[in-house]
């Protein structure tokens, strides 16, 4: 099929969190501050957006389940047909943000921007920002399963509204998002006054560029993981906020923080090996993805093949794979490959124990 | 040889129709140009995202980002049908008597000519709209299915069930038949005037992409449809429609994908565009082809016949357009 689109895909930033959260602070701040940019703003409803704007488009959430027989391929059937319309006129705007409701599973919204061949051939989904109202988070956790959920898939978690809360609650909300969900970049701030360009173009769902803005991929616990008021808005100065954070299993293969105000139930795997047989991963991640889809929020990994050149990057939702080669390995890099599955009721041991079986160096047993 | 007289137009262009021998095209930006006796243009919308020709009169209907609904008559001049603010009105249609259907969110709205307005509310958003070709009656697509309202009356919806999401509806011009385009790459149809206890369910499968154009040939003896690097074309003939039997593939060609097919309004010839801007003629009866516009620079997104089938308008999502003169 001849492509006639030579255009760059439109970037598309997916927002989440629920009511009370400041999307809607976050929303109107990225319409009118002079960042040189537009975006076309897909709503469920204009709400409190004070902003006038042709580009703020009003959808109503539709989930449709595809009739493949697979219950997690959901796509938003209405963002089908708002982008269709909206990259009928691409030179109106740089990049789509979709805002969903407060109660929205985030799944069909991304899944779209996989599965729909004509919005994936002009978009490219940019990140999931999840926003968390610090002082409501111990609540909405214990009445809602959406909210663990949005955590557990953004790629991006803006802790927000800290001024209301004491830094000893501060810190257990930050334990309980890293717990939920270890590989997401985390800010915090108040006022939804968050950088901005820790918010959009973030490119983590672009193999390329995914797991390189992000050096300490997969390393949770890492002081540089969580990064702190950086835009100077918190009220006050905690440069010594990393020491509650769990170095000590900062390499541990499974991750099941406990928290003390949410009994979490997604669960990390972070799995690490040395150079994987290509003839052994493919059809494992394929395996995985396909009976474990359903349990998979998200998965992420960069993967070293014996005699390969370069870093090969895959990366998932649900049942949805894919993965290319990134870059070369440089000197001196540890030629390891790790992964990390995000969901929920995954059997640790069986996944990873398959996954070291398919390390070139791994001799079957007789 | 066909002779081709090119109209450039800025950007993605909706639609070509004729209303008699004037062909119009319907820019995305939302301007309604015609070629009529020189270019005349005609500011419709602000963003315009359907138009259709009116099957019952000569006039265009066209719905937009601005939430209007608009008639567009032979002149160009513009009547306002409807407004919704802040609404997308992406599916519209034209019925007897100078009613119009459109859609926004969960509601199918119809507007009599009197400018009274029905509407009817849907469990999921409205994807398509058709009226039947008797009687008022309106067939809103949605998700699991097709809502089917009798306009003059309050009474419930027949609902014809068919599990995913439907985008698109059209009845078969003798009415027996209805038949969905899909999200999945299929065609849906249900024969309408079976038997109880009859399988009514129709499964048009085996598309590579999404089917986004149909078009029934004169009498509805075929359906054609995009979606595939051929025009797959359905027999609809018999009493049992395509049931049991395989579609033609006209104008084959490897891996190009059709983006468009309009039928001719006299003969069983099929005008097929295709993703590179070809537009191809092709004969039914022998499958017999003629290239009637060589590849262009943007996907054909519109082709649309005179009354006497002389001319064919075409568009495209580059803005490259034209008139194609198939009697020289």
């Amino acid at each position: 099929m001849t492509d006639t689109i030579t255009a760059k895909p439109i970037p598309v930033t997916v927002l989440t969190g629920y009511l009370g959260s400041g999307k809607t602070t976050l929303l109107n701040r990225i319409l009118s501050e002079s960042h040189g940019k537009k975006y076309a703003v897909i709503v469920n409803e204009f709400g409190e957006i004070g902003i006038d704007n042709d580009l703020i488009v009003e959808s109503d959430e539709e989930i449709y389940e595809m009739n493949n027989g697979c219950v997690c391929c959901t796509v938003r059937g209405d963002l089908i047909r708002v982008v269709e319309g909206l990259m009928r006129r691409p030179g109106r705007f740089d990049g789509i943000i979709v805002e969903t409701t407060g109660l929205a599973d985030p799944v069909p919204v991304a899944q779209t921007f996989f599965m729909d061949d004509d919005v994936r051939s002009k978009t490219e989904l940019d990140a999931v920002v999840a926003l968390v109202d610090a002082k409501h988070l111990p609540l909405r956790l214990k009445d809602s399963r959406e909210a663990e959920d949005q955590i557990a898939f953004a790629d991006v978690v803006v802790i927000n509204k800290t001024d209301l809360v004491t830094q000893e609650e501060l810190a257990q909300i930050e334990d309980v998002v890293r717990a939920i969900n270890p590989s997401a970049r985390i800010y915090k701030t108040s006022r939804s006054g968050v950088d901005l360009a820790k918010v959009l173009d973030q490119g983590a769902f672009n193999l390329e560029r995914a797991l390189e803005n992000d050096p300490h991929f997969l390393e949770h616990g890492h002081e540089d993981h969580v990064c702190g008021p950086d835009c100077g808005h918190d009220h006050y100065h905690h440069h010594d906020h990393d020491h509650d954070h769990h170095h000590g299993h900062g390499h541990d293969r499974h991750h099941h923080a406990p928290s003390a105000i949410h009994d979490v139930t997604v669960k990390s795997i972070s799995l690490r090996g040395g150079e994987m047989n290509p003839e052994r991963f493919f059809p494992w991640i394929q395996k995985v993805t396909q009976t474990e889809g359903p349990n998979i929020l998200r998965l992420k990994g960069i993967i070293a093949f014996k005699d390969d050149a370069e870093r090969y990057v895959v990366q998932g939702v649900h049942m949805i794979v894919e993965g290319d080669h990134q870059r070369p390995w440089k000197d001196g890099e540890k030629r390891e490959s790790r992964l990390v599955f995000i969901g929920r009721d995954l059997d640790v041991e069986k996944i990873e124990k398959s996954f070291l079986a398919c390390q070139a160096t791994q001799t079957t047993a007789a | 040889m066909p002779t081709v007289a090119p109209l450039d137009l800025e950007g993605h262009v909706v639609a070509a129709r004729f209303l008699g021998d004037v062909p119009f095209f319907a820019t995305a930006a939302g301007t309604i140009h015609r070629l009529d006796g020189g270019e005349k243009v005609t500011q419709a919308h602000e963003g315009l995202l359907t138009c259709i020709r009116d099957p019952h009169s000569p006039s265009l209907i066209t719905g937009g980002e601005d939430g209007k609904v608009l008639r567009i008559g032979q002149d160009g001049a513009v009547t306002e049908l409807a407004h919704a603010p802040r609404k997308w009105i992406n599916v519209v249609a034209g019925g007897p008597q100078g009613a119009v259907a459109y859609a926004h969110g969960r509601s199918s709205f119809v507007r009599l000519s009197d400018g009274t307005t029905k509407e009817f509310a849907e469990e999921r958003s409205v994807e398509g709209l058709a009226f039947a070709p008797k009687g008022l009656r309106i067939a809103a697509a949605r998700y699991n299915g097709v809502s089917l309202h009798w306009v003059g009356t309050n009474a419930p919806p027949q609902d014809l069930d068919w599990k995913g999401a439907h985008t698109g509806v059209t009845f078969s011009p003798d009415g027996r038949f209805l038949v969905t385009m899909m999200q999945e790459n299929a065609l849906h149809g249900w024969k309408l005037d079976g038997k109880p206890g009859e399988a009514r369910h129709m499964r048009m499968t085996g598309y590579p992409a999404k089917v986004k154009s149909l078009s029934w040939s004169v009498k509805g003896k075929w359906l054609a449809s995009s979606g595939a690097p051929a025009a797959i074309v359905w027999p609809f003939a018999s009493k049992d429609g395509p049931m049991g039997k395989a579609p033609l593939e006209l104008g084959t060609r490897a891996n190009i994908m059709v983006t468009q097919v309009a039928f001719h309004p006299a003969e069983e010839v099929l005008a097929i565009g295709f993703v590179d801007g070809m537009i191809l003629g092709v004969r039914v009866a022998d499958g017999k082809e003629a290239l009637l516009r060589r590849p262009g620079k943007g996907a054909i997104t519109g082709m649309g016949w005179s009354g006497n089938g002389k001319l064919l308008a075409f568009a495209s999502d580059a803005g490259d357009c034209g008139v194609i003169d198939i009697s020289a």
